[in-house]
């Protein structure tokens, strides 16, 4: 089965006043067709960026300085700006976090369809509107309406509406549900699954909540420090991490088991200027080795599926 | 010699420039200052306390802000019988304090919803202090920028009545110098030497202003400042 | 009408901090606009000498942070009162008040909101150690800014001296935190402290959080809308809506066997960190 998107040693820079940033550092995996990939990562983690990457919608002063990002054998990376153009929206969608700023907020909804579809040279028209609109469980005359008049989940909505508009095969959400309230971001997830599906397109979804990730991904990637340290099936990074930093980021949240038992992980994250060489968790893992803090990991794959940025990866899973 | 030549009544041209362009300069800075002052004065007061204060401010404000200012100031100036500088900054004052009560009242209205202001509070800083120590610094920027504004229109104003005649007859200002050299024709005559100097002077006052303005805004705007 | 809840079962004498029928309401009038009920009449009890963790949970529009803002006194009730060792806050003299604020104090929620951005970041903790008589000069208050900065994980020389716009949010909270940390008051209001926190730290403020109750006998209000950190943290729970409480009781109580709908909403839509649950995400709406 051939894959939706490819991305290899993705890596992406950031000149600051302060020194070059490597926001994302030689991240890779593949995206299958229909697969609802979550990335997850705290702050600092690249995971946004690399969100954006995958439509190169990075801006300055950051750019992409290594890797492929291949959808239907087109390098999003190296692309001109006419082939972005048709690819954007039409094979690679966006659904962005914060919707309130995403929409024109002097257009009606329908207003911001009929661009999209002028854009692409689509004929588009009142009824795909409608059921669009419909099939994220809108009523048609929401295009008549602004974006002031609706609620953040109608909102944000509207911007999948938008981003499923002209049937892509990969979409990209950047933390949809973050800004929304618990109750309508379990309902605006139904609605992307659902859409999802119907569409048969693949998805990624980006953010930091594990337990949305736990529910809502068939595989997780989790990022640290601008790389890719873990990715697997969901149940498989649930039930057996294998990079510590995985392992500790799960048994810091809180569940409904465990009343006055905190673990957070000391430390902090890593500046992402003049990084040191060797793994950037060395710092905080309680597994670090001398060698860990000279020498960067590799991948190691598994024959699931898994693959882990740890020197000892191999290792049978204890408690951490 | 007489570098910039000399009227019909065989003044120099360069001297009444260096003696007009200080007095245009203290007018509009004298009105766009008492302009600012009360304006900003009457739009903190009404933006901090709201209520009662802000809806007889605000109501005088809107009501004033109606009236046409040239007409007023042509009825001040035709019925005072000598124009003095300092009447013209008064008069110019009085029309022109409309403009930065709205915009500070406006600043301060957002403003007072911060959560930094409720940090105040909760720090145990009574109102007044909190309005020097907390309000007014972030005010800063927008009396900066009204300043100039303030002064600019002012200057504007004085300039147009002084060009009607309207202006203080017995000092020379640069609206003034315009005026004499229309009124004795110079236009017509195509002595540009007598009213081209003062306009050059008013377009450089004028940019100097908003270099003024953007280098204020520099050392007040704290996110502008690059340091560390 | 408002819903009853007492901390303790018997008023003890001592440090209070009290809602008698308070309720805040917004516009109405002739000038005021369309009025709105922010939050209904309650009555709620704090004995500071009986620390305890009540946590208020509740979404956008529950009227959470209109009662944080009502027991810090930063809003006028519009009915009912807020009382302080049985008094009335906004009766207070000058000297009773200075002692309410040195015993009662918040946390927000707006991280961006909450420095003046003229100031520096030092500000935030010089200032009221000074106000409050825990340091006579800047350089006397700086040691208790630091201790506090490295309880919240932040790192002095990268934190203090800078302008709020060159910190992230999330080490603005922090910070707020350890302001918190440092006065130690007896009664916190921490409206949603780690929302913008990383999962890896916030496990670690709470905690701390949490330790302060035992160290320094201080009660906390914990308003948040992520019920699994409340139940982590909290003795008492309250469930709001739409300006009003819907339920209260025990956390374990309340959060394994909630009785009223919404709390039961709110419960289903939390996502469980376990794949092998269904949560209902491919049902249909």
């Amino acid at each position: 089965m051939s894959v939706a998107l490819s991305v290899r040693n993705l890596s992406v820079e950031f000149a600051t006043q302060a020194g070059v940033a490597r926001a994302v550092n030689d991240v890779s995996f593949d995206l299958m067709p229909g697969e609802r990939l979550g990335i997850v990562g705290e702050s600092g983690s690249g995971k946004t960026t690399t969100a954006l990457s995958l439509l190169h919608l990075v801006r300055k002063p950051g750019r992409i300085v290594d890797g492929r990002i291949l959808i239907d054998g087109i390098n999003i990376a190296k692309a001109s700006p006419e082939i972005l153009r048709r690819m954007r929206a039409a094979r690679i969608a966006l659904v962005p976090q914060g919707a309130m700023n995403a929409l024109n907020p002097v257009l009606t909804c329908g207003a911001q369809f009929d661009d999209l579809f002028a854009a692409h040279a689509v004929p588009g028209g009142r009824a795909q509107i409608g059921s669009l609109l419909e099939s994220v469980g809108l009523t048609e005359d929401v295009a008549d309406l602004f974006p002031h008049q609706l609620s953040g989940g109608m909102k944000q909505r509207v911007c999948i509406a938008l981003a499923i508009a002209l049937r892509p095969a990969v979409i990209v959400a950047d933390e949809p549900t973050s800004a929304l309230d618990v109750i309508v971001q379990k309902q605006v997830l139904q609605t992307l699954v659902r859409v999802q599906r119907n569409l048969g397109a693949a998805i990624i979804l980006v953010g930091h909540d594990m337990g949305l990730m736990a529910q809502f991904a068939h595989r997780i990637g989790v990022m640290y420090a601008g790389r890719l340290v873990e990715i697997g099936s969901a149940r498989a990074i649930f039930g057996d991490p294998r990079h510590p930093y995985t392992r500790m980021l799960i048994a810091s949240l809180p569940s409904f088991g465990a009343r006055g038992v905190f673990q957070g992980i000391p430390g902090l994250p890593p500046s992402l200027l003049a990084q040191a060489p060797g793994c950037p968790f060395t710092p905080r893992c309680p597994r670090a080795a001398a060698r860990c803090a000279e020498e960067a990991p590799e991948t190691t794959s598994f024959s699931d599926g898994r693959e882990v940025r740890c020197h000892f990866a191999d290792e049978a899973r204890h408690v951490a | 010699m007489q570098w910039l030549g000399s009227d019909t009544q065989g003044r120099d041209v360069l001297a009444s420039l260096l003696t007009a362009t200080p007095q245009t300069l203290k007018i509009g800075l004298l009105a766009g200052l008492i302009g600012l002052g009360v304006g900003g004065l009457l739009g903190l007061l009404a933006g901090w306390f709201r209520g009662v204060v802000d809806a007889v401010i605000r109501t005088t404000c809107d009501v004033m802000m109606t009236i046409p200012a040239i007409a007023v100031l042509v009825l001040v100036g035709t019925s005072v019988r000598t124009m003095t500088v300092w009447m013209m900054a008064l008069v110019v004052a009085l029309l022109s304090w409309m403009v930065p009560a709205r915009a500070v009242r406006a600043q301060v209205l957002s403003l007072r919803e911060r959560s930094w202001i409720d940090m105040a509070r909760l720090n145990g800083i009574g109102g007044i202090r909190i309005i020097f120590a907390d309000l007014l610094p972030n005010l800063a920027p927008y009396l900066a920028a009204n300043f100039v504004i303030a002064v600019s229109t002012a200057m504007l104003a004085t300039v147009g009545l002084e060009a009607l005649g309207l202006g203080p007859q017995n000092e020379l200002t640069l609206g003034m110098m315009i005026y004499w050299a229309q009124y004795s024709g110079a236009i017509l005559r195509g002595m540009w030497w007598w009213w081209v100097p003062p306009v050059l002077a008013l377009v450089l006052i004028f940019l100097a202003l908003l270099a003024i303005s953007l280098g204020m805004d520099r050392i007040v705007n704290v996110r502008l400042r690059s340091d560390l | 009408m408002g819903a009853k809840f007492v901390a303790t079962s018997l008023m003890k004498p001592g440090m209070s901090l009290e809602l008698r029928g308070a309720g805040v309401t917004f516009g109405g009038g002739l000038v005021g606009g369309p009025r709105k009920e922010a939050l209904r009449p309650i009555d709620l009890v704090i004995a500071a000498d009986t620390p305890q963790i009540l946590a208020v949970v509740g979404e956008s529009g529950s009227g959470k942070t209109t009662l944080t803002r009502l027991l810090v006194a930063l809003v006028r009730p519009s009915m009912g009162r807020v009382l302080w060792h049985g008094r009335d806050v906004w009766r207070l003299d000058a000297k009773e008040f200075r002692e309410y604020r040195r015993s009662v104090q918040a946390i927000f929620q707006d991280p961006f909101g909450a420095y003046n951005p003229v100031y520096r970041v030092d500000r935030m903790l010089l200032l009221p150690a000074i106000q409050f008589g825990l340091a006579v000069s800047e350089e006397a208050a700086r040691p208790l800014a630091e201790r506090a900065l490295a309880d919240v994980g932040l790192r002095p020389a990268e934190t203090l001296g800078r302008f709020p716009h060159q910190l992230s949010g999330g080490q603005r909270q922090r910070l707020m935190v350890a302001r918190a940390m440092m006065l130690k008051p007896a009664v916190l209001v921490a409206d949603e402290p780690v929302s913008m926190v990383d999962a890896s730290l916030r496990a670690t403020i709470l905690e701390s959080l949490w330790h302060m109750r035992h160290d320094t006998g201080m009660s906390l209000v914990y308003v948040t809308h992520d019920l699994a950190t409340a139940y982590q943290i909290a003795d008492r729970v309250l469930v709001m809506r739409n300006g009003e409480v819907v339920e209260h009781g025990e956390a374990s109580q309340v959060i394994r066997d909630p009785t009223h709908s919404y709390t039961r909403a709110l419960m289903a839509a939390v996502p469980p960190p376990d794949p092998t649950i269904d949560w209902g995400l491919e049902k249909q709406r």
